[in-house]
């Protein structure tokens, strides 16, 4: 038996890595496209602040304070991505990350607005809140065979509307946005044990960035290297199989979901802990961060370590897009060059199929060449 | 001069990503013959047929029908041409009766309505001509295996078929039905049609067939008269050794029961009634039982109920005296049971898993595979891995760490076979262990079982193969519509006997 090293252009990490490059550039193109048939003339500027981000700014303090905001949210992002890579990787397809993302934000809001609790219980009651709800589509997967999208989008609306009634009790009495945490507890919002001096005094950088890269460490060497990542993949991988060797698998199928849903449910804590943003009790739309999961998790090839770049990439796009030139395009142009984007992103596994398919013909023809050239050889 | 080829298949070379399926692969049907194509799983019938009706372009070579050169692009070329083809599992709709079945795609019209009466009287036309017996008015779920079969037949003469392609037509048969087809074929023959008949199996290409060409690894080996050969010789071309049709194996000396089945009834998945109807029979260590009969009489389900994977009904079954009627899969695992499953990609193997993690598959939550953490040991698996394979000659590409996807039937089943009786078993359950398997690998098969049973264990074997049951069994059961209907033993009954009872024609009432 002959140990060959794999040729970098054959190893599958290296195609999709290739194949999530290609699906960013034609993203790019098309939403470039797409401005160029809004308003010609600002397109080139739009597109490159798109890519530009907080390096739009020309002093490098305020660039890496701008930084830091990209990474404030780019942490729940990774962490919603994680949610919805660790549920694919046992076949299921979460898509109630949304969902737990919300009831995450609602367990942790109130637990830090209307009872003044800590930080680190408001984010264990997001993880539990999240785990919980993850568990609901499990169990009626696990033994009624519901379908866990369907029950995972319905829930989704559900949290949604039960978040908003529980936070109107925490809300400022003349806007729908909850109490300000930083006046209200300043206890509750993650330390950042110096972090936020390293990017220009950004108060919002806080631990909650490294957590969620330890996160993704620790969800990769769960999938890889124990006993539970060997049971969840297999199911994943054939649930037929995983039930004829003995593994339990509604067991595992409800452990997953909770899993995936304290992943998204932490997250909403990492982000709503630092008091970037306020809950608004009036919002009818389910955030996108849970959706954008999605995409990221494709984007980084369902690799933890992968998405950890892919949330980075697709939460920089979205910043960046809110530097776009308001006067030339109208408000709502950032979310619909990234939401091109973040489409494309889909398409990874497309794009990885084919480019593996063309190196097996290009190998296939240079094989019979060289054998019917060899042939000739041997004649003379 | 007349032409004498009917379809000609001339140099075809057909590549896919890594391997070369059809290499200069050369066919020539006579008219009015019937001509075989024997080989191996993996030698290139299915690629080469594929060519034939379309479905691929070979890279090279052409196709001739009558000494032209014929461009066959998709599957209607190849109708238009009276090429048709009837396949291994049928393609009818279950819901419509037999005449529908026959005209679908072809049915006669005026101003938009059928004319069903038109039809009917070709069809009976044909039915008669050729002695294929058909109920035009029942439904095909309701009917036989082999009027199906023949249902299909009429299906090609019907579009005025010339060559009539028969893709491993007796696998669903029982012996009886295998007689009256190959009656069938040479009327058709007689009759002037050419068919090709796709086999495996060497008994019914010496009985029907008047050529023979063989097919090796994607390679031509040859093409012989039948009468000028034998079994040995056609073996020997197709698998490139000698084979030994054989197996060698001692008297049984059958000590303590193992598995204890008591008036089992499990419940069917697509119909109504049950699929096993109250089964009871024990297996006893070192004798090999067998479970016979044609597809879909309960075997499946029967096995399901033993091992588990499906809920019984009622009735009770005991392994070495406990009753684990309802336990789960991994404690009978754990308490010595072994199970090769019927279908190796759905049960068997996790294919987008590597080798060595199939292989453990059965046994990672061992002290020896993972640690007290919950971490894999992965070192330990890859040894373990590295033994079995060394052990069962499993091969594959990368060793260990390749993707069973990526692995041959044969070499995947071999995993299995070897995943299962290295395990601590008392009980070895085998679901048709060599199904689509070439010889060489079915004979080490065998060898194994033989093996496990003269190693003290309790073997339940389960086949559709005739020749593997009267070659393996020491007591053979006969399933029939989920009964067992007759306990023979394989020293003192023969084929047809054994076919009698397949077929529900003979059945021991006192049992």
């Amino acid at each position: 038996m002959k140990k060959e090293k794999t040729p970098l252009m054959r190893r599958s990490g290296f195609q999709t890595l290739l194949a999530s490059l290609a699906c960013i550039l034609i993203g790019l193109l098309i939403g470039y496209i797409a401005l160029l048939i809004i308003n010609p003339a600002g397109a080139n500027e739009a597109i490159s602040t798109i890519l530009k981000n907080f390096l739009t700014y020309s002093k490098p303090k305020t660039q890496l304070k701008y930084l830091g905001n990209t990474l404030v949210k780019t942490a729940p992002l990774l962490m919603c991505s994680l949610s919805v890579l660790f549920a694919y990787k046992a076949g299921l397809f979460n898509i109630g990350a949304a969902g737990q993302y919300v009831v995450g934000a609602g367990a942790s809001l109130y637990l830090a607005l209307g009872l003044g609790m800590p930080w680190y219980v408001c984010l264990i009651a997001a993880i539990a809140a999240g785990a919980l709800l993850g568990a609901i589509p499990g169990l009626l997967k696990a033994y009624r065979n519901v379908n866990e999208v369907i029950s995972c989008i319905m829930l989704n609306w559900i949290s949604l509307y039960s978040v908003n009634i529980l936070l109107n009790k925490v809300k400022e009495p003349t806007s729908p946005y909850t109490y300000v945490l930083s006046n209200t507890n300043s206890d509750a919002i993650i330390p950042s044990l110096g972090l936020s001096k390293l990017f220009s005094k950004n108060q919002y950088v806080t631990i909650a960035i490294p957590m969620a890269v330890l996160v993704a460490v620790l969800i990769w060497v769960i999938l890889e290297k124990t006993k539970l990542g060997y049971e969840l993949k297999a199911t994943g991988f054939n649930k037929n199989a995983a039930k004829y060797c003995g593994m339990k698998e509604k067991k595992n199928l409800v452990l997953t979901m909770s899993i995936s849903g304290a992943l998204a449910g932490m997250g909403a804590g990492m982000f709503f802990l630092t008091g970037f943003e306020q809950w608004s009790c009036t919002q009818s739309a389910v955030p996108a961060m849970g959706f954008n999961g999605i995409a990221a998790a494709f984007l980084g090839g369902l690799n933890p370590i992968g998405v950890i770049f892919s949330s980075y990439f697709i939460q920089h796009i979205t910043n960046g897009g809110a530097y776009v030139d308001k006067t030339m395009y109208s408000a709502q142009i950032s979310d619909f060059v990234s939401a091109i984007i973040i489409y494309l992103c889909g398409f990874v596994f497309f794009f990885k199929y084919a480019y593996s398919n063309w190196l097996s013909r290009k190998d296939e023809k240079k094989n019979a060449n060289a054998s019917d050239s060899q042939e000739g050889g041997d004649a003379e | 001069m007349e032409q004498p080829y009917a379809i000609e298949m001339l140099n075809i070379t057909k590549r896919f990503p890594g391997i070369v399926a059809n290499d200069n692969i050369t066919l020539q049907l006579k008219k009015g013959e019937i001509h075989a194509l024997l080989g191996e799983n993996g030698a290139g019938k299915s690629t080469l047929m594929s060519v034939l009706f379309g479905l691929y372009r070979p890279e090279e070579g052409v196709i001739k029908k009558d000494g032209q050169i014929v461009e066959i692009k998709d599957p209607n070329d190849a109708n238009a041409l009276g090429i048709g083809m009837v396949h291994q599992h049928f393609k009818l709709v279950e819901c419509f009766s037999v005449l529908d079945n026959i005209i679908m795609g072809m049915e006669p019209c005026k101003h938009g309505f059928l004319q069903k009466a038109e039809a009917r009287e070709k069809v009976m036309a044909l039915s008669d001509k050729y002695g294929l017996s058909v109920d035009p008015d029942a439904l095909v779920e309701d009917i036989t295996v082999g009027m199906q079969q023949r249902t299909e037949i009429l299906k090609m003469l019907y579009r005025e078929n010339e060559i009539l392609i028969f893709d491993e037509p007796t696998a669903v048969l029982t012996p009886q039905e295998i007689d009256e087809l190959m009656q069938i074929m040479r009327g058709l023959a007689a009759e002037g049609k050419s068919i090709l008949f796709i086999s495996h199996k060497l008994n019914e290409i010496m009985s029907v067939a008047d050529r023979c060409s063989v097919l090796r690894k994607g390679k031509y080996i040859g093409t012989v008269n039948i009468a000028d050969t034998s079994r040995e010789e056609l073996s020997r071309m197709m698998v490139g050794r000698d084979v030994e049709f054989k197996v060698r194996k001692a008297d049984a000396k059958p000590a303590d029961t193992i598995l204890k089945v008591e008036n089992l009834t499990v419940a069917s998945k697509v119909h109504s009634n049950n699929a096993v109807k109250g089964v009871s029979f024990e297996a006893r260590a070192g004798e090999i039982v067998c479970i016979a009969g044609i597809d879909g009489n309960g075997q499946t389900e029967l096995v399901y109920g033993i091992t588990g994977l499906e809920p019984v009904k009622s009735g009770k079954v005991t392994l070495c005296g406990k009753d684990i009627t309802s336990a789960p899969i991994r404690q009978r695992s754990i308490m010595g049971m072994s199970h090769i499953p019927e279908d190796r990609h759905k049960h068997g193997m996790v294919l987008d898993y590597s080798l060595e993690y199939n292989l453990v598959l059965q046994r990672y939550f061992e002290p020896e595979f993972v640690n007290k953490a919950g971490f894999l040991k992965r070192s330990a698996i890859r040894a373990y891995a590295e033994r079995l394979i060394k052990q069962f000659d499993v091969r594959s590409g990368q060793g260990p760490v390749t993707t069973a996807r990526s692995m041959s039937g044969g070499n995947q089943q071999k995993a299995i076979v070897a995943r299962e009786m290295d395990k601590e078993t008392k009980l070895l359950i085998a679901v048709q262990p060599t199904r689509g398997l070439d010889i060489g690998a079915i004979e080490y098969i065998h060898k194994q079982i033989v093996a496990q049973r003269d190693a003290g264990k309790a073997v339940l074997l389960v086949s559709l193969e005739l020749d593997e049951v009267m070659a393996l069994a020491d007591r053979i059961l006969v399933m029939y519509e989920g009964e067992i209907v007759g306990e023979l033993d394989p020293k003192t009954t023969s084929v047809e006997e054994l076919g009698l009872y397949m077929a529900g024609a003979k059945r021991e009432e006192a049992k």
